[in-house]
């Protein structure tokens, strides 16, 4: 009844004019071309795999963030002023703090909802950290940083580094106690910079530590200045996603040349849309039930005063492990101090970020491969790269267990003298360990797949022979199985060649390729990969009848 | 025995015994005949300390030595004073059931009474600090944000900032301060129990340890407000970031799916 | 690293016929068994089938719509109710602000069931037909690219900048010399080192004054096994400076039986047993203070560096570089502790001109 009626005046207009709508976008079109874009990106596909949305995760709390943020500054006063508290929490009533201080009270406390935003704020902050670390692995162990997604690659990283400073700088300015100590070590690790150190302070701070400068400057730089570049790092990083068109796992009519999915209008625009609320939604939850950053239990900063547990938020702690566990050496000579107990840590912090950063140039060295890649690998059919992803992982989780390492020997009655010694061994150890298991765990799988693809799927079904023997029925996959198993690619392991060519000349073999050569063999040499099935020993097996 | 009985009949047993009782009574009588109170409080003190010997040399001189000398085993208690003892004792932390690293908080095995007793003793042993009054650990009338302050100067640095306690080096801890009594509280800091150090009077006046103890009642007990939510264990970013990972990207991750998967497709008939 | 340089043969030979763009199932004996059979048919949801459970869904998402939005109403009315100081008890959570609770989870529903309930929508309602988008190579094709270098090198030849060298050289130096002016601007962000972090507030004769009461300290007052910290006398915490300075004048005070003292230094350096170390870790500059009195150990909580107090505050364990600097002390005539003078050597965290 309704929808007749509805389609009536719509033919009606019709004749008369376009519908307002149209007319705002023929408006629009003709000022920005939006037909043309539209035409393009509206009926945009995008496949549907729950690991594809961690990204979002990211994008979504970030803009939480930015919101919060906005409604922050309202409040904020980025002022290191010393002021006496009068406001309504008791216990702090009288206390010399500053402005910044005083301000972050009265949002906690006098503010409706103020407290709310704050809370809000920081989750988000740390979710939007763990979410970028996650997609980041995700992304690592697919494969999906090869080419053509390289500098994609690059753009989420350098994300995740700014995102740990904009967290730092943001964890600094309401210079209680905890973030007050904080900045100090910060300070402490510039000052052990070489021939400079003490200068980079001395303008940081605008002169001796804590000095009266650094939230107001830390204030410009974790409200515009980071954020800023951020803001524009993830447009582009976006720009990107659209342009490349998202990756897809192997499966049935997915392939190298097409993306399966649904399209953006309607589905991922609900999809999506939807999971923006979903994510605020929940962060908004945490916030209702979980506190965080309780700047009134911590006091006000002060150099002198100091509590156990001092730790910075998670992201900082891989950085505050390194520190911990660091040997303090220190050279003296010529009256200058080399403070390497300090400064190892600082260059390692960086050292050990750049690694997983540059891995996939590495291995696009090593390969060879310069052909774009859209469907992503399952991480058992790379076992190297996979095998590296997880020793750097476990690297990183074991300096984040040396960054917590005074609660966990208070939480597992422990002593912190002989964690910081694990800690200190299992950097190195751990690492190698974790890679040769996970190789191991890589290749038993890929012997899985092939035995699956050759043999069938055991079925639970155990049928008794007419000799007496019991065997389990093997029951034969469906093509779209055996395709989907067989679909990855495998590398052959690179060859110099002879060094003596044809005509018995000697061939000078470069150092660099010598070590790519060797690269690879570790890579795809025969320890390295399963060969996966062909079609003829599939045929083989499959023609003959019977078990054996 | 033997002996006792063979002279049970000699002539002067009767004597004997009606010395002895009139000594009890007469003993008797001086304990509970109504004399003036210091004297009498006296003499309960003597009966204490009496009793706190015995005590002690059940459960304590093995370690300490028999006169409270201390052995490899255990410090000296002489000069420790009474608070020490109610501390040590009122807490469960003595006697030690193992050595350690240190001796833990566990059940009280003394009654208030027993402990009183030891405590008598130990003080009868040298001068020391003695058991605080409820008026001295009343938090009544004392300034919070004062004591706010003193516990980041003095305490923070091993309990945390809320008294969550925290690590000290090889298996050492500073305990939490969550539950314990105020008195037991004003005698750590005025006897330094273990490896904490002391807090005397010259350098904490009695105000301030009321302070302390005001603060602490104020942000560290059952009726403490944590206006934000969970409290996390109070233990400041390392809980924050695993609640984080857990619970925020957990159920976050969770959505993922459900948004991400395929829906159910109908049966085919 | 160019591609003529790899032996092509390392990489994956069959990759196209494998993942062509539609890999024909043929049939027979010669037949691919791993072939690509195709994105599998179309299967309907029970919604795209049954009117009544395509209406259940409609509801269910006009429901989350109307919990939202009752919620946001839930949001204003908590807004305006609950007074921003009031605190209830709520199981297990503790006691919490009613407002933020109230607050926070009329917000979270009503943002979540809006997504819940699109979600939903596009879940059940929304076609689920998978489509298939075609690839095109990112690289640009021979001829597109031949012309954009042909275009280049015309507008680089009609700019005149590969000929005329003097403008190009002077160019770049321009450019490269004006940003000059911005680090330039820098310098007044503070004032350089100098000897700053080589004095503190301590001199010869000033008092040692209990942070706890405000009173300078007598010998008398620290006893054997206590833990007192101290600030110079003069310093005052509405001090404009209080911060700077007390970063680094705070100061940590025991007393130890003058035999339990190992080092001869720090023996002549003490007064009856008292000694006074700088407050400030020397590896980043935390207030180290975690002194267990039994062992002289003095730990720091920011990164467990450890230092023995009965042994010239050496460094036992952990990431500090080197001893805690000592204050030499020595009592005034009135019975008061004071200073004999300024540190010996920078305190805090060491730096290059530490020496």
């Amino acid at each position: 009844m309704s929808t007749e009626t509805t389609s009536a005046t719509t033919a009606a207009d019709h004749r008369k004019k376009a519908p307002a709508g149209e007319r705002v976008a023929d408006w629009a079109d003709g000022r920005l071309g939006i037909y043309s874009l539209a035409k393009a990106n509206m009926r945009k596909i995008f496949p549907d795999h729950w690991s594809f949305m961690l990204g979002e995760i990211c994008l979504y709390s970030f803009i939480i963030i930015i919101l919060t943020g906005v409604y922050l500054t309202l409040f904020f006063h980025p002022s290191m002023n010393e002021v006496e508290y009068h406001g309504s929490y008791v216990p702090l009533q009288g206390q010399l703090m500053s402005e910044a201080f005083n301000s972050t009270m009265h949002i906690s406390f006098d503010v409706r909802g103020g407290l709310l935003i704050r809370q809000i704020h920081h989750w988000a902050a740390l979710i939007f950290l763990a979410g970028m670390f996650v997609h980041m692995m995700r992304v690592f162990f697919t494969g999906a940083f090869r080419k053509p997604r390289e500098v994609n690659w690059l753009f989420g990283f350098l994300l995740f580094v700014l995102g740990m400073f904009t967290g730092f700088t943001g964890y600094s300015l309401p210079d209680d106690l905890l973030s007050g100590t904080g900045v100090r070590f910060m300070q402490g690790a510039i000052l052990s910079v070489p021939i400079v150190g003490t200068y980079l302070s001395m303008f940081l701070f605008g002169g001796e530590f804590p000095g009266g400068d650094f939230v107001a400057r830390f204030y410009s730089v974790h409200i515009l200045l980071l954020p800023g570049i951020m803001l524009g790092l993830v447009v582009a990083h976006l720009i990107l996603v659209f342009y490349h068109k998202h990756t897809q796992f192997a499966g049935p009519g997915k392939t190298n040349k097409n993306v399966v999915g649904m399209p953006l209008l309607p589905v991922y625009m609900a999809k999506a849309g939807g999971f923006f609320f979903l994510v605020f939604g929940v962060i908004a939850a945490i916030a209702a039930v979980a506190s965080i950053n309780p700047i009134w239990a911590l006091g006000p900063y002060r150099p002198d005063q100091v509590s156990t547990g001092a730790q910075p938020d998670w992201y900082m702690g891989f950085a505050e492990g390194l520190i911990r566990v660091m040997p303090g050496w220190e050279i003296n000579l010529w009256g200058h101090t080399l403070v390497l107990g300090v400064f190892i840590p600082l260059v390692i912090f960086p050292l050990v970020l750049a690694a997983i950063a540059v891995y996939p140039f590495i291995e696009s060295w090593v390969t060879g491969d310069k052909r774009e890649h859209h469907i992503l690998d399952r991480p058992r059919n790379a076992p190297t790269r996979t095998a590296f992803g997880v020793a750097w992982v476990t690297a990183y989780m074991i300096m984040l267990v040396g960054g917590g390492n005074d609660l966990w020997a208070t939480h597992f009655h422990l002593s912190i003298n002989a964690i910081t010694w694990f800690v200190r061994i299992f950097f190195f150890v751990g690492p190698v360990i974790a890679f040769i298991v996970t190789k191991r765990i890589c290749l038993g799988l890929q012997r899985r797949d092939r035995d699956k693809v050759l043999h069938g799927r055991e079925s639970g079904i155990i049928k008794r022979l007419p000799h007496g023997e019991f065997v389990e029925v093997h029951e034969p996959l469906d093509q779209e199985q055996l395709h989907t198993l067989t679909a990855h690619e495998q590398y052959k392991p690179l060859e110099i060649g002879p060094s003596v060519d044809e005509n018995g000349v000697q061939r000078k073999v470069k150092g660099s390729q010598k070590l790519r050569a060797k690269l690879s063999k570790n890579m795809y040499g025969e320890d390295s990969q399963i060969p996966k099935p062909t079609a003829e020993e599939y045929k083989e097996i499959t023609s003959g009848h019977g078990h054996h | 025995m033997k002996k006792l009985s063979a002279r049970r009949r000699h002539p002067l047993a009767a004597v004997v015994v009606l010395l002895l009782a009139l000594a009890a009574t007469g003993g008797l009588y001086a304990a509970f005949a109504p004399a003036d109170k210091a004297q009498a409080d006296e003499t309960a003190q003597s009966l204490a300390i009496d009793e706190g010997k015995k005590l002690y040399a059940v459960g304590c001189s093995s370690c300490h030595g028999t006169g409270g000398q201390g052995t490899s085993d255990g410090p000296s208690l002489v000069g420790v004073g009474a608070a020490a003892v109610d501390f040590q004792v009122g807490t469960g932390r003595m006697p030690l059931q193992q050595q350690g690293a240190q001796a833990p908080k566990k059940k009280v095995i003394y009654t208030q009474a027993q402990i009183d007793q030891l405590a008598a003793y130990v003080a009868s042993l040298g001068a020391g600090p003695s058991v605080p009054t409820d008026k001295q650990v009343d938090p009544k009338g004392a300034d919070i944000a004062k004591g706010g302050e003193l516990f980041r100067t003095n305490c923070a640095q091993c309990h945390n900032f809320t008294g969550e306690g925290g690590a000290l080096t090889h298996g050492k801890y500073a305990p939490s301060l969550e539950g314990v009594s105020k008195k037991h509280i004003y005698e750590a800091m005025q006897t330094g129990p273990q490896n904490m150090p002391s807090f005397p009077d010259t350098t904490m006046p009695e105000k301030n340890k009321k302070d302390i103890i005001a603060y602490l009642d104020a942000v560290n007990s059952e009726k403490t407000e944590s206006p934000g939510g969970l409290k996390l264990g109070g233990l400041g970013p390392v809980s924050e970031g695993l609640f984080a990972w857990i619970f925020g990207l957990g159920a976050l991750i969770a959505v993922a799916v459900w948004v991400a998967a395929r829906t159910a497709k109908a049966k085919k008939s | 690293m160019s591609s003529q340089e790899t032996p092509e043969e390392n990489l994956p030979s069959e990759q196209e016929s494998a993942h062509g763009a539609v890999a024909v199932a043929k049939t027979g004996e010669h037949a691919d068994p791993f072939a690509d059979p195709g994105l599998p048919p179309h299967e309907h949801r029970v919604q795209d089938i049954d009117e009544k459970a395509a209406r259940r869904s409609e509801r269910t998402v006009a429901l989350l719509f109307t919990v939202s939005m009752l919620s946001t109403i839930g949001f204003i009315a908590s807004f305006v109710a609950f007074p921003v100081d009031k605190s209830v008890y709520l199981w297990p959570i503790g006691h919490i602000s009613a407002l933020n609770f109230a607050l926070g989870m009329t917000l979270g529903l009503a943002l979540f069931c809006i997504g819940a309930g699109a979600v939903h929508w596009a879940r059940t309602l929304m076609s689920d037909v998978e489509v298939a988008d075609e690839r095109h190579p990112i690289e640009a094709e021979p001829e597109v690219k031949a012309k954009v270098l042909a275009d280049f090198a015309q507008g680089a030849k009609e700019s005149q900048l590969g000929r005329r060298k003097l403008i190009r050289n002077t160019m770049f130096g321009a450019l490269s010399l004006v940003p000059l002016s911005g680090v330039v601007l820098l310098r007044d962000l503070g004032p350089l080192p100098e000897d700053k972090l080589r004095h503190t507030l301590w001199a010869k004769g000033k008092l040692l004054v209990n942070m706890n009461t405000n009173e300078p300290l007598r010998p008398s007052d620290v006893a054997v096994g206590s833990l007192t910290f101290a600030k110079p006398e003069g310093l005052e915490e509405h001090d404009h400076d209080f911060q700077t300075q007390i970063a680094k004048a705070a100061l940590m005070i025991v007393r130890l039986q003058p035999d339990d003292i190992k080092d001869k230094r720090e023996l002549a350096w003490s007064h009856e047993g008292i000694v006074a170390y700088s407050k400030i870790c020397t590896h980043v500059g935390c207030p180290i203070s975690l002194y267990e009195q039994q062992t002289h150990h003095v730990l720091c909580p920011c990164h467990q560096s450890t230092f023995d107090l009965s042994d010239g505050a050496r460094v036992i364990f952990g990431p500090a570089g080197h001893a805690l600097p000592q204050l030499r002390i020595g009592v005034n005539d009135e019975g008061y502790l004071e200073a004999l003078g300024d540190f010996e050597e920078p305190v805090g965290p060491a730096f290059w001109e530490r020496g």
